[in-house]
């Protein structure tokens, strides 16, 4: 009986899961073929001569070393930034109550619906009046305060009970031991969940890295991979070979961490 | 993590801090007015700097000429009522509001169908199919776009292929401005959907069995009680997801760079586009300030509108 009624169910997942897998093969396989086959009709989907070619071009001709190493260092430090401050500012929205902590919450909420897209040209002037144009920092500062990380943290220390606080304040434990070595320990599940989507959104960010980078020596992986796309002629052979070879980080990443993403709970969060 | 959102707890969440008796309460308020002044003050400094100054500047900046370099040269409302008879602008507005009305009900229905199926009882091989459906949620918005460029070209890609394989003749996903906005639409759904799907899906697992339980028991088809039961018990993170894919859809930008360039010619250009060309290639920052403060004007009303309907959920 349970076998027979999971069919219908079982093939509906699986139809919809080949659909969204077929993207990604049909890119990755293509990424196989040499130049000459990309376009040689009728397409098929397995390389008739597998070749790594377009991944020794893309790799000799774009300096991905580069690259990987600029946005590592967006990505990580921007991540541990943005843990701390979201930490923090979500502990003192969880924990403690003041009219001008309302208002400031209000402020948060209000960033989401105001992204940095939205008021791009007077925040590109802000990022170069304060002589963060075409620097990494530029890209890692703007970036740290995220709305979505203070509401995790917010909802997960507002599950903490309070009289934890209250038996450590008696014990004499100050308001910034309590946070540091009783609180922030106990959010560590939230701490590398948020960690994690902070890295993809950083690996993955665009829009405000073309507007603040100039000199290629400081190009992050999308806008080095961007100028490939833009160019009059595409050679996609070395362009699907780039695009692969950019994924490898995150592959890794969800590799890793696969778990911790798949059950994160990021209900009261938003993307950024 | 799942401990959160135990229904208890959730329960809890929108609640008041636990009072502990009116002394110590009242004493333990007038102590502790520093340790979150200290611990909000990174947040504060940033907001201020990269927040409510760009807002305030760009406000600013919609009243002058500015173009990036030189003076401020005042000009009143004269952007603004350029605007008014600005083409392209328009289009732009126009091809903005009929993604997001593709889009939005697109991701919703999807995501939230997927994470049912992940969901469900009956079906087989959920662990790997999670799996699946999450690689898009590693590619960036730029290979997104490079993924569905080569996937819907008009001569080589695949989809082309396939069709005149079967008897048709090639369509012009890339010459044909609403095949093309399509085909966005289509990308953007697919690279979208872990991420609500994710949402859903503890949404979903935080629905008491019993429920569904007590609905089978008293002979509840499985639609009746998806819709009756589930949709309903849903509703704030169907807020959620809607609220995040309007503002999503309307500051779409990496994606399409890289699909089609809003292209063919500019006829998909979104807003965020048309900021982007006004402001950095055209250097006429004044104006495109103006066009910021239209698009945020929208979203506002956008969020306005959305909070009414769900208060509780947008502030807990």
């Amino acid at each position: 009986m349970r076998n027979v009624r999971s069919i219908p169910t079982t093939i509906v997942l699986w139809v919809v899961a080949a659909l969204y897998l077929f993207p990604v093969a049909w890119f990755l396989l293509s990424s196989f073929k040499p130049g000459s086959e990309l376009f040689s009709l009728p397409l098929s989907i397995l390389p008739e001569n597998w070749t790594v070619s377009g991944y020794s071009t893309a790799w000799s001709r774009f300096d991905f070393q580069l690259y990987f190493l600029n946005t590592t260092i967006v990505a990580v430090v921007t991540t541990v930034l943005t843990v701390i401050v979201s930490a923090a500012t979500g502990y003192a929205f969880a924990k403690y109550k003041a009219w001008w902590l309302r208002i400031f919450f209000i402020c948060i909420l209000a960033t989401t619906m105001l992204p940095t897209e939205v008021i791009m040209p007077s925040s590109f002037a802000v990022v170069r009046d304060l002589g963060l144009y075409d620097t990494l920092a530029g890209i890692i500062v703007p970036s740290i305060i995220t709305a979505t990380g203070i509401f995790m943290f917010r909802q997960y220390f507002s599950t903490v009970p309070d009289e934890l606080m209250e038996a450590a304040r008696i014990d004499g434990v100050g308001e910034i031991g309590l946070f540091l070595r009783i609180m922030l320990p106990l959010a560590k599940p939230m701490m590398v969940v948020l960690a994690i989507f902070s890295f993809q959104w950083r690996w993955n960010d665009y829009i405000w890295p073309l507007l603040i980078l100039r000199d290629p020596d400081r190009y992050t992986l999308q806008v080095a991979l961007r100028s490939i796309v833009g160019a009059d002629n595409i050679d996609w052979s070395v362009l699907l070979s780039a695009s692969v070879i950019s994924l490898i980080p995150m592959i890794i990443l969800f590799a890793i961490f696969q778990r911790q993403i798949m059950s994160a709970d990021i209900n009261s969060g938003l993307k950024d | 993590m799942t401990a959160l959102t135990t229904p208890r707890e959730a329960s809890d969440r929108g609640g008041p801090v636990a009072d502990i008796g009116p002394l110590p309460a009242r004493r333990g308020r007038r102590q502790h007015r520093l340790a979150p002044l200290i611990f909000i003050s990174a947040a504060v400094v940033l907001f201020i700097l990269f927040f409510l100054w760009p807002g305030a500047l760009g406000l600013l900046y919609s009243f002058t000429d500015y173009r990036g370099v030189g003076d401020l040269n005042f000009i009143g409302t004269e952007n603004y009522r350029e605007l008014v008879g600005d083409d392209d602008f328009y289009r732009a507005l126009g091809r903005t509001f009929l993604y997001t009305a593709l889009a939005v009900p697109a991701h919703y229905v999807v995501s939230l169908a997927v994470a049912v199926l992940l969901t469900s009882k009956t079906a087989k091989g959920k662990s790997i199919a999670r799996v699946v459906f999450f690689l898009p949620w590693l590619l960036s918005p730029i290979v997104t776009g490079v993924v569905w460029r080569w996937l819907f070209g008009e001569n080589f890609g695949f989809v082309n292929h396939v069709i005149t394989q079967l008897g048709g003749s090639s369509v012009a996903w890339q010459t044909d401005g609403t095949l093309g906005l399509l085909v966005v639409v289509i990308a953007g759904t697919w690279a979208s959907t872990a991420f609500n799907m994710l949402l859903f899906i503890a949404a979903i697992r935080n629905i008491p069995r019993s429920y569904l339980e007590a609905a089978e028991i008293d002979g509840a088809s499985p639609a009746q009680r998806f819709f009756k039961i589930q949709l309903p018990l849903l509703a704030p993170t169907s807020f959620l997801v809607i609220l995040l894919t309007t503002i999503g859809a309307m500051k779409e930008f990496a994606m399409i760079q890289a699909l089609n360039g809003g292209g063919p010619g500019t006829e998909n250009m979104l807003m965020v586009q048309y900021i982007y060309r006004t402001g950095f290639e055209r250097a006429d920052i004044g104006y495109a300030s103006a066009v910021s403060m239209v698009l945020m004007l929208i979203l506002v009303v956008v969020a306005l509108i959305q909070m009414r309907f769900d208060r509780k959920s947008a502030l807990s």
